[in-house]
């Protein structure tokens, strides 16, 4: 097996937006410009930008969610693009997302236990018992316990919620994982504890992530390597090392001069 | 130096249920020309304080203890339309959220501009050059008055909102999380927009954020919030780097740094539960 899990090659992706006089002309937006990254095994690549610069764009398209204008997606050596439509679904359990709003992306009329179980059910994994033990084991994994697994989603806190989201991505024992956004709508300190949890995860089922981010201290603190997205582009990329010590681009220079806390040497 | 604004041993609670303190004996003061910054995780009181102050509590809550004085006066001994005269006039106010802050049908120049014709009596010509002068301070081309806020940024409509809330030359400034919501760099701007502002004015202002990195550069005064009540206070550089109570130490611990050197460590909260944090 090669190096990278993941790959992309000269993604492309435009919206067509209506503008001039009454919306009657159009113009096209490209979210994402010939976009390329190599996602290496058992690692984190970081994306990040501001926002409208095709970062979450490009984790819709690199799972399919979303249809490319142009590129492909290569997992584990194979097009994603060429795979019929029932093999792809089948590498989706390898495919897993965790998403940033913890409060909109848990459906509120489900159990937890039924939420980190459906996943399981729709790929055909294991019978009633078995899911039941494996939603089990991975939600006492994260920090829950089976009391919660009859709960509903507004019964938990953010923090919880994003432990949950968490559960439901990997209790699949996925390969690649792309977050996107998942500590930002957090607190400072249960941010410190999901940022961990990641890590320690990623370590024992050897996940990839693609770690979608806006927040330059976090990246440091998870990332081993790094993409800088401006307007659709990558303006630049490298190892996290490369990338904060010695940025050569000068929007990687500005968003880096832009983390607050700088001015003054504090803490 | 003369304080500009006291908030004395204030203690909010809901009215169903007037033992549940949601804001617990906070006392802070406010100078001219200085920041004092409101730090705390969500819950932990800091907005609500900055809503008292004001007289915006909503009303299923209510100040069960405490004064604030602002240049010596009780606020809550004043008539509401005294109250009014104050807010806006004299403490101006920024919200967290610019795109919904703002009123959508009204062009922002005439958003600037209410301000001033309420407390002020501005109108016509001397209005307009007022208007364009605000615009001009925040950084927006005077011309783009006749937009809507549908038409600008998220950093654009925030300056609106500074412009708004330093339209009538406040003596203090609230601002709650005024760039929680905005990109890095935005971010980087209207911080420094608004430490120009309050040396220029020489303003008090009061910052309410749970950003560390905020805090270090903007802060003059510290304090530090948990579950409702102050546990730490003091000067920027007492707090960040000599910190002396255990939550702020916690605190400070999962804050990630910039060079990636020190490791996160969440917060133990069982471990602050054993050494009695007052709640």
């Amino acid at each position: 097996m090669s190096e990278f899990i993941l790959k992309a090659r000269d993604l492309n992706k435009f919206y067509t937006q209506r503008s001039g006089r009454f919306g009657f002309g159009t113009t096209q937006i490209k979210a994402l410009d010939n976009v390329s990254i190599e996602l290496r095994h058992a690692s984190t690549l970081a994306v990040v930008g501001e926002s409208g610069s095709g970062k979450s764009t490009l984790a819709r398209c690199l799972l399919q969610l979303q249809p490319l204008d142009g590129g492909s997606v290569f997992f584990q050596g194979r097009d994603l693009a060429d795979l019929p439509s029932n093999e792809l679904r089948r590498q989706r359990r390898h495919l897993q997302m965790i998403f940033q709003d913890p409060f909109a992306s848990l459906n509120p009329r489900m159990q937890v236990g039924e939420i980190v179980e459906e996943g399981l059910l729709i790929h055909g994994l294991g019978n009633k018992d078995e899911r039941y033990e494996k939603a089990l084991k991975m939600l006492k994994r994260v920090g829950l316990s089976e009391s919660d697994m009859k709960k509903y989603p507004h019964e938990f806190s953010g923090g919880q919620r994003q432990r949950i989201g968490i559960a439901r991505a990997l209790v699949l024992s996925p390969k690649v994982v792309v977050c996107d956004e998942p500590v930002s709508a957090l607190d400072v300190s249960i941010q410190a504890q999901i940022l961990l949890l990641l890590k320690e995860l990623q370590k024992e089922m050897s996940l990839s992530y693609i770690f979608i981010s806006h927040d330059l201290r976090v990246v440091r603190h998870i990332a081993d390597e790094i993409v800088v997205m401006h307007q659709g582009k990558v303006v630049e990329k490298g190892s996290i090392q490369e990338v904060y010590e010695s940025p050569k681009q000068e929007y990687t220079q500005n968003l880096l001069e832009a983390i607050p806390g700088q001015k003054r040497q504090a803490a | 130096m003369s304080k500009l604004l006291t908030i004395e041993e204030l203690t909010v609670a809901t009215t169903n249920a007037l033992d549940r303190k949601l804001v617990n004996m906070v006392s802070l003061s406010i100078e001219p020309g200085r920041t004092t910054c409101v730090v705390g995780e969500s819950g932990s009181g800091k907005s609500l304080t900055a809503l008292s102050v004001m007289g915006l509590l909503s009303k299923q809550l209510v100040r069960t203890h405490g004064r604030v004085l602002f240049q010596g006066k009780d606020l809550a001994s004043l008539s509401s339309e005294d109250m009014r005269k104050i807010r806006g006039r004299q403490i101006g106010m920024i919200f967290q959220e610019p795109m919904t802050s703002l009123n959508p049908v009204l062009t922002i120049g005439f958003q600037i501009g209410e301000p001033l014709t309420v407390h002020l009596g501005y109108k016509g010509d001397v209005l307009k050059a007022k208007v364009s002068e605000l615009l001009e301070q925040v950084g927006i081309p005077a011309n783009r008055a006749g937009s809507y806020p549908d038409e600008l940024s998220g950093g654009q409509r925030q300056r609106v909102m500074i412009a708004m809330s330093i339209a009538c030359q406040p003596l203090m400034l609230i601002a709650d999380e005024p760039t929680t919501a905005l990109d890095v760099t935005v971010q980087s701007q209207i911080l420094s927009l608004l430490d120009g502002l309050k040396t220029s004015m020489n303003m008090g202002m009061l910052l309410i954020t749970h950003d560390f990195g905020v805090v270090s550069d903007v802060a003059d005064d510290v304090v530090v919030m948990f579950r409702g009540s102050v546990v730490e206070a003091g000067s920027v550089d007492q707090v960040l780097n000599h910190p002396q109570h255990p939550y702020t130490k916690a605190l400070l611990d999962c804050v990630p740094d910039v060079a990636g050197k020190k490791p996160l460590k969440p917060i133990d909260y069982a471990w602050l539960n054993e050494l009695e944090v007052p709640a």
